[in-house]
């Protein structure tokens, strides 16, 4: 599952502030420019240590609440976290998981699973307490109530093979994308193809958002097997073309010989590719 | 008569269509009867936001070729990103060197990489033997120049696309202009040397290892 929007921005963003500005803009009192202070330094990957240490500090922001209880500022910081690779963030993110703000658990998982980090592991896997029944969708209410999606990929990336049990089940949750989710990081820790296919499968959903997320997943974990059917499932070429990367490059950092030459799969996957552009 | 009542038809199916898989089917059934009439509904197909029927409709663009080309040059929506990228693949696939200057702006300069990628890629392909003689070794020249402007692009992807290019580029100048190949030769090699993406190098040792198969 693939929730960021981010993605599939074609169009290249514009730098509207400095590195100095940013930081003493997030240190600031505007509620506003904060906001966009936090986002702005994890798109722009601002490994600053004095970036770092601010943005771990918003994470405990009191100020910026939403009418319903929601922490926006503390949403961008975790999410930013996750942007610039600096383990120290790690602590505060797990802290995060336990926040009453849905989007800041859901944020601090992603995070977490692009830090890499195995400790979160037995925080993430409580999120998943009480299994498909305890994350059934809310009567209008547009989230469940825990990131499943967020939280089991996380797992899944993080190499989590003690989670298999508790992950598996939600093969059958009722909403799609937590289906794939669970498909994507069942074989991210099993191997087993009939996971990949699962996903191969919702390629030829009615859906474009649904073969978008299916697109993301594949290229996530490289499922060779899918190449012919990513390139041609009825979505933008933009998007198919993240995911074969994602194939090529995953075979290549497993198979590369080391010399020169490259490989007829490989090939195979490049003419794919060449004929999306 | 017959042909023009049916181009009637088959454009008003693509305007009548109430969903996505019916102006499909509608696009598709349009692209198929190859009508040089269809041209600008086909292209106005390419800005609806569908990427099933663009596919459909670039196709159908491409199957009518050359005199598909003044009206996708004339008629391009400029003010979406998404219908100039499918409007620079059908010019990339006819390959009518008439695009040349099309192509060059939207490769360097245009703000969407779907464009800039799709312009690299046909810069690479075009069809130099319906260009006048005289003309193509400076053609051929501007293309190598802008090409290194997108072998610098900050998308892996217009890059990815550039080597695609240099490939082609290289082995259409190869008797011509052998000077040029050993330069496109080099900038593959900087760019195998200095890439961040792997995709992007392993798409340049693929260019590379093509170059050395047709030098030797």
């Amino acid at each position: 599952m693939e929730s960021s929007p981010e993605i599939y921005t074609e169009v290249d963003s514009p730098e509207y502030l400095t590195v100095e500005q940013a930081i003493v803009n997030l240190k600031g009192e505007d509620q506003g420019l904060q906001y966009y202070a936090a986002w702005w330094l994890g798109k722009f990957r601002v490994r600053e240590p004095e970036a770092i240490e601010a943005l771990i500090l918003a994470l405990e922001d009191e100020r910026n609440r939403t009418e319903s209880g929601g922490y926006p500022l503390r949403r961008n910081a975790a999410k930013a976290l996750g942007k610039l690779g600096e383990l120290q963030a790690v602590p505060a993110l797990i802290a995060c998981l336990d926040c009453s703000d849905f989007y800041v658990r859901e944020s601090a998982a992603e995070s977490l699973e692009m830090l890499g980090d195995r400790s979160c592991v037995p925080q993430l896997m409580k999120l998943l307490a009480g299994g498909v029944a305890a994350n059934q969708p809310i009567p209008g209410c547009p989230h469940l109530p825990q990131p499943c999606g967020a939280v089991i990929e996380a797992l899944g990336s993080l190499g989590a093979t003690e989670a298999i049990d508790i992950i598996e089940p939600f093969l059958q949750h009722p909403v799609e994308l937590v289906q794939y989710a669970t498909a994507r990081a069942m074989y991210q820790l099993t191997q087993n193809p009939s996971y990949g296919d699962r996903l191969v499968q919702a390629l030829r959903g009615d859906k474009l958002q649904l073969r978008r997320a299916a697109l993301s997943d594949l290229g996530a974990i490289g499922y060779l097997p899918a190449a012919e059917a990513i390139s041609e499932t009825l979505a933008e070429n933009s998007l198919k073309l993240i995911s074969l990367k994602g194939l090529l490059e995953l075979y290549v950092k497993n198979y590369s010989t080391g010399s020169s030459s490259v490989s007829d799969t490989a090939i195979h996957l490049m003419n794919l590719m060449d004929d999306l552009l | 008569m017959i042909s023009n009542t049916s181009a009637l038809e088959l454009i008003q199916a693509v305007d009548q269509a109430d969903s996505s898989d019916s102006l499909l089917d509608a696009v598709e059934a349009l692209a198929d009867a190859r009508l040089e009439e269809a041209s600008p509904k086909l292209i106005a197909v390419l800005s609806y936001n569908n990427p099933g029927a663009a596919v459909a409709a670039v196709d159908g663009l491409v199957q009518l070729g050359e005199v598909a080309v003044l009206p996708l040059l004339n008629l391009m929506d400029d003010y979406n990103y998404g219908g100039r990228a499918w409007a620079i693949r059908a010019l990339a696939g006819i390959a009518d060197p008439r695009a040349l200057e099309t192509l060059l702006e939207a490769a360097a300069t245009d703000f969407a990489m779907s464009v800039r990628r799709a312009a690299a890629r046909g810069l690479g392909n075009l069809n130099w033997s319906k260009m006048l003689p005289s003309g193509v070794n400076p053609a051929q020249k501007r293309v190598f120049a802008t090409l290194q402007l997108t072998s610098q692009d900050a998308e892996w992807v217009v890059r990815y696309a550039t080597a695609v290019a240099w490939q082609g580029l290289g082995s259409s100048v190869k008797l011509s202009q052998p000077d040029l190949v050993g330069k496109i030769i080099a900038q593959l090699e900087q760019m195998l040397a200095n890439d961040a993406d792997l995709a992007v190098r392993t798409r340049v040792q693929l260019a590379l290892k093509q170059l050395e198969e047709i030098e030797s």
